[in-house]
């Protein structure tokens, strides 16, 4: 099977020198995004396959470090991976055949695109740390590059600048991790740094580093900052695969080095990665419950669920630290379902956004509107995807929220003061973030896709091609199917969870109706697909019987609105005032933002004004003081460059002399 | 078998037919305790007939959304009423969902009102569905805050188990942390279906309006729809309380038809308190501004948080 992945890595990279080769003209554009859909799919069957209990496989390649060769490797873990990054990657290159169409500058995506995917397969893959290390830097470098595809901008290239500073930051993080990991001898190969023991105090600072390096990919607060910058920035299939699957590999880079290299970390390391996880969580979705632009909202929402996964992460740690194995697994099952959820829908909505900006040319929330009635099937697929990330039953974003309670409810049996403090605030937090998360996308799909138009664009829009709405269809039946049979998607997860935790969930497949009970002994069930039959029997039941019981007769008019309908679409709720009622409850706390009004004096003919300031404390606290320090070094330093040439002998005679003593005191 | 079938069916038509009973009753002793004769208390079941037979007078722009809502609205509401535990536990179908199910089949309904209340494109719509979501960020997570604490009591989350461990025997006893989700409960209970102080299901006056606001653009068999789907929600909230903490009375799994008429007597006179008592409650209390309501929610939230937290570090408290 490693061959099978190896070599549609190997396509990707291929598929890529064609097109540089051709100078990726627009010609090729169809062409290469349809096959490069077809190493997606062969690895996506290939990580399914070993899930499904096919041996997986090694090989050592020799290229790279000359003592070391480039390891690779295809365990349970890589192959889960595999999926999410197959599927994801398959969707959205089908989306793509139609989206690459409208791209303005073909020549600046066309080149980077299938490589970037191969870079992702190469990540997963690596089974050594310098393989490992190349194929992050080489990911984030072509991410980079297709960020900037639309260069001429200005927010673009800023998003771009600050995305290089993070990304530099964060494969410096792991580059000093792995460095410690290897030790002074350099055994850089996964199996060698498994099997060394190494101090606590290593252990966790290697950890604390990975969770930089990976945490700032993924997106978790403080290091999110690039995150809604640069995502929304690419061009929208782009931002579909940073988003929906680049963030699961920073997730596979946390589970290999933290959970699979590193064994068990002291149980304090887990309260802080529970806490950051959940803080992360609502941090992000009300953040995107205050954003205006579609892009930037669904990036912003992206914080949110890593953040769910890492405080599931957290959680696993908890209980391995302790030796609950059960429960772990518990917890990591949620975190990895999660994942896979989150690359359905968070791609499906990128995608969404992406047809809408085709159709429309705008991705601001106030120049849209009414997109039900111009793009029906974009809307349904979309609402489909709304309704998954709101957590709300019998779509699989519910599901594996729930495994996510039910895994915080196990862990009152954790024996430490300091857990138990943090686990109920933990899971206030989350059950907050999940709630703030229907209230966002409420805004979302409400402003977007109903009422009446914003903008002649809006109201002029067309549904778009078939390809997009194929790639998005995918993804929506994706939604759908996984919701409704949770329990076979989870029994495929068990090899997985066996190899991290040592044991896995009870077989869910047996169940009767294919329930979900994730633990035998606390009876807690939830059945999906019972769930949703309901449903749709008492609905078409009401309906049935409201039309035959009751009147039939629909009669269209203008709308009521209380007996003043205002024909001007403005006064509509829109963006803002939707984000109103919510910016006044947890604005001042979590984003500073107060409202100013302006009033005129009497006899002042100027316009009163009202407006919102918003700041961002992390920002501001965080990252404004390190900027501020280099700012000031370098002005420093500056002075430097204007000195006579004699005093730079002198400085180089010093410099000299000094390193001269060093050398005589050290040896 | 067939028996089982037979009896979550009843359960299901019960919650139906009493849900505008209840809604009703609350009505009549709210009028009498503020000295007017009040309707009788059948008025909404005439008032549901009289919207079946009108016609749906819908919005030049409503889209299929607006008309498909009202049906999910209440399949959802249903469905979760009927997880409820009334006379009852462990239903042949008590297993389905989970409590933490059930409060996200109430808020897929809450969703999906709120966008049909921004489909047509009116300043009202969007102003309650704007405000609808904010309480329900903050009742939604004091909700799961509560269902924890309970199901840590009960070391489940299946409604009918923490039903039967509450009421044992053994029983657990009265708790601290009991007693806090109960308080949390019934203030979520009140801004959940909208009743005074959070919000006055009888107001028209724009500035108060938050639910009424969202579905004023409904008629005819759609507003019935929704109208239904409201008073099972209230009724599912109190079945909820009346089950989780005065659950005397209530028939177990595999007990005589004697047990279940027992069951179904006490559980009348259950509603009948619960309404009389938010009914009174309401008559005594004045309607506060809206954004004092996420203040009283906060209250549920810390509530909902201690009573956990409690459970966290003491399981016997």
């Amino acid at each position: 099977m490693i061959d099978v992945a190896a070599g549609a890595a190997l396509f990707c990279l291929l598929l890529s020198a064609l097109a540089v080769a051709r100078r990726g003209r627009a010609s090729l554009s169809a062409t290469l995004y349809t096959l490069t859909i077809l190493p997606c799919l062969a690895q996506a069957a290939a990580g399914l396959a070993i899930l499904g209990g096919a041996a997986g496989g090694q090989m050592v390649l020799p290229i790279g470090l000359p003592w070391l060769g480039a390891h690779l490797r295809l365990d349970a873990l890589s192959a889960f991976f595999l999926v999410i990054i197959g599927t994801g990657g398959a969707a959205i290159s089908l989306f793509a055949v139609g989206y690459g169409r409208h791209e303005e500058e073909p020549g600046r995506v066309l080149p980077f695109y299938p490589a970037f995917l191969g870079a992702m397969t190469l990540v997963v893959l690596a089974d050594d740390a310098f393989t490992f290390l190349v194929a992050w830097e080489v990911m984030s470098l072509l991410s980079w590059a297709l960020v900037m595809a639309h260069h001429r901008r200005d927010e673009v290239r800023s998003a771009g600048y600050l995305y290089l500073l993070m990304a530099a930051l964060g494969t410096m993080a792991l580059i000093v991790a792995f460095g410690l990991l290897a030790g002074a001898d350099g055994s850089f190969a996964f199996s060698e740094i498994r099997a060394a023991s190494r101090p606590v105090g290593v252990t966790a600072l290697a950890a604390g580093l990975v969770l930089i390096g990976a945490g700032s990919k993924a997106g978790i607060a403080p290091l999110h900052l690039w995150l809604p910058e640069a995502h929304p920035a690419a061009p929208s299939h782009v931002s579909a695969l940073m988003s929906g699957v680049m963030t699961k590999v920073a997730v596979y880079a946390v589970l290999r080095v933290v959970f699979d290299l590193l064994g068990p970390l002291p149980w304090w390391a887990s309260p802080a990665l529970i806490l950051l996880g959940a803080g992360t969580a609502v941090l992000g979705i009300f953040n995107a419950a205050m954003a205006d632009d579609m892009k930037k909202i669904l990036a912003y929402s992206t914080i949110e669920n890593i953040g769910v996964i890492f405080a599931a992460l957290g959680l696993a740690q908890a209980f391995l630290a302790e030796g609950m194995r059960a429960a772990a697994a518990l917890a990591l099952s949620a975190a990895l379902f999660h994942a896979f959820n989150h690359m359905a829908f968070k791609s499906l909505l990128f995608m969404g956004a992406g047809a809408v900006l085709t159709a429309t040319g705008r991705r601001d929330l106030d120049g849209l509107g009414g997109l039900i009635r111009r793009m029906p099937v974009t809307a349904f697929l979309t609402l489909v995807a709304v309704t998954a990330i709101s957590a709300l039953p019998p779509l699989n974003g519910f599901a594996s929220e729930w495994m996510v309670f039910q895994s915080l409810l196990a862990s009152p049996r954790l024996p430490h003061l300091g857990l138990e403090m943090v686990i109920p605030a933990a899971g206030g937090l989350l059950a907050l973030a999940a709630a703030l998360a229907a209230a966002a996308f409420v805004r979302f799909y409400g402003v977007a896709f109903l009422g009446r138009a914003r903008s002649d664009a809006a109201a002029r829009a067309l549904e778009v091609d078939r390809a997009m709405l194929a790639g998005m269809g995918v993804l929506a039946a994706l939604c759908v199917l996984v919701g409704l049979v949770p329990a076979l998607v989870l029994d495929r997860l068990s090899p997985v969870v066996t190899a991290l935790t040592g044991t896995h969930l009870p077989v869910q497949g047996d169940q009767p109706w294919l329930t979900l009970v994730p633990v035998a002994a606390a009876r807690s069930t939830y059945n999906p697909l019972l769930v949703f039959a309901f449903i749709a029997v008492t609905a078409s039941l009401a309906a049935w019987g409201a039309v035959r019981m009751g009147s039939r007769v629909v009669r269209r008019g203008p709308a009521w609105d209380c007996g003043y309908p205002e024909p001007s679409v403005t006064t509509q709720y829109g963006a803002g005032s939707l984000a109103q009622p919510l910016r006044r409850v947890l604005g001042p706390v979590l984003l500073q933002s107060r409202e100013e009004v302006e009033m005129p004096a009497p006899g002042d003919m100027a316009p009163a004004r009202h407006r919102v300031v918003q700041g961002d404390p992390i920002r501001d606290t965080l990252y404004l003081p390190v900027v501020r320090a280099v700012l000031w070094a370098a002005t420093l330093i500056d002075r430097l460059q204007f000195l006579t040439i004699r005093r730079y002998l002198a400085m180089v005679m010093a410099t000299l002399v000094s390193l001269l003593l060093v050398l005589s005191l050290w040896g | 078998m067939i028996a089982a079938f037979a009896i979550q069916g009843i359960q299901m038509l019960l919650v139906l037919a009493l849900a505008p009973g209840l809604v009703g009753l609350v009505r009549k002793v709210k009028a009498r305790a503020m000295r007017r004769r009040g309707a009788s208390v059948l008025q909404p079941y005439r008032d549901l007939r009289r919207l079946m037979r009108k016609e749906v007078v819908l919005a030049d722009t409503a889209s299929w959304l607006f008309t498909a809502t009202p049906f999910l609205v209440f399949a959802a509401t249903w469905v979760a009423a009927s997880l409820v535990p009334t006379f009852a536990t462990g239903l042949q179908f008590s297993w389905t969902a989970d409590l933490i199910a059930i409060v996200a089949l109430l808020g897929s309904g809450r969703f999906f009102l709120a966008l049909a209340g921004m489909d047509v494109g009116t300043s009202f719509g969007g102003l309650g569905a704007s405000r609808e979501v904010m309480f329900a960020s903050m009742a939604e997570p004091a909700m799961l805050l509560t269902v924890f604490a309970l199901s840590l009591v009960a070391g489940s989350t299946q409604l009918s188990t923490v039903v039967e461990v509450l009421h044992g025997p053994p029983g657990v006893g009265l708790r601290v942390s009991l007693g806090m989700a109960l308080v949390a409960l019934i203030i979520v209970a009140i801004v959940e279906n909208g009743r005074i102080p959070a919000d006055n299901p009888a107001t028209h006056l724009e500035l108060t309006m938050v639910h009424e606001a969202m579905v004023l653009e409904y008629s005819g068999r759609h507003l019935a729809m929704i109208e239904l789907a409201g008073a099972m929600k209230l009724l599912l909230y109190v079945s909820l309380i009346a089950c989780l903490f005065v659950p005397w009375g209530i028939a177990r799994a595999g007990d005589g038809p004697g047990a279940l008429v027992i069951g179904v007597a006490t559980y009348l006179a259950k509603i009948a308190v619960g309404g009389v008592a938010l009914a009174l409650f309401e008559a005594s209390i004045a309607k506060m501004r809206v954004f004092r309501v996420p203040d009283y929610l906060g209250i549920a939230l810390m509530l909902g948080l201690l009573g956990t937290l409690l459970l966290f570090v003491s399981g016997t408290l």
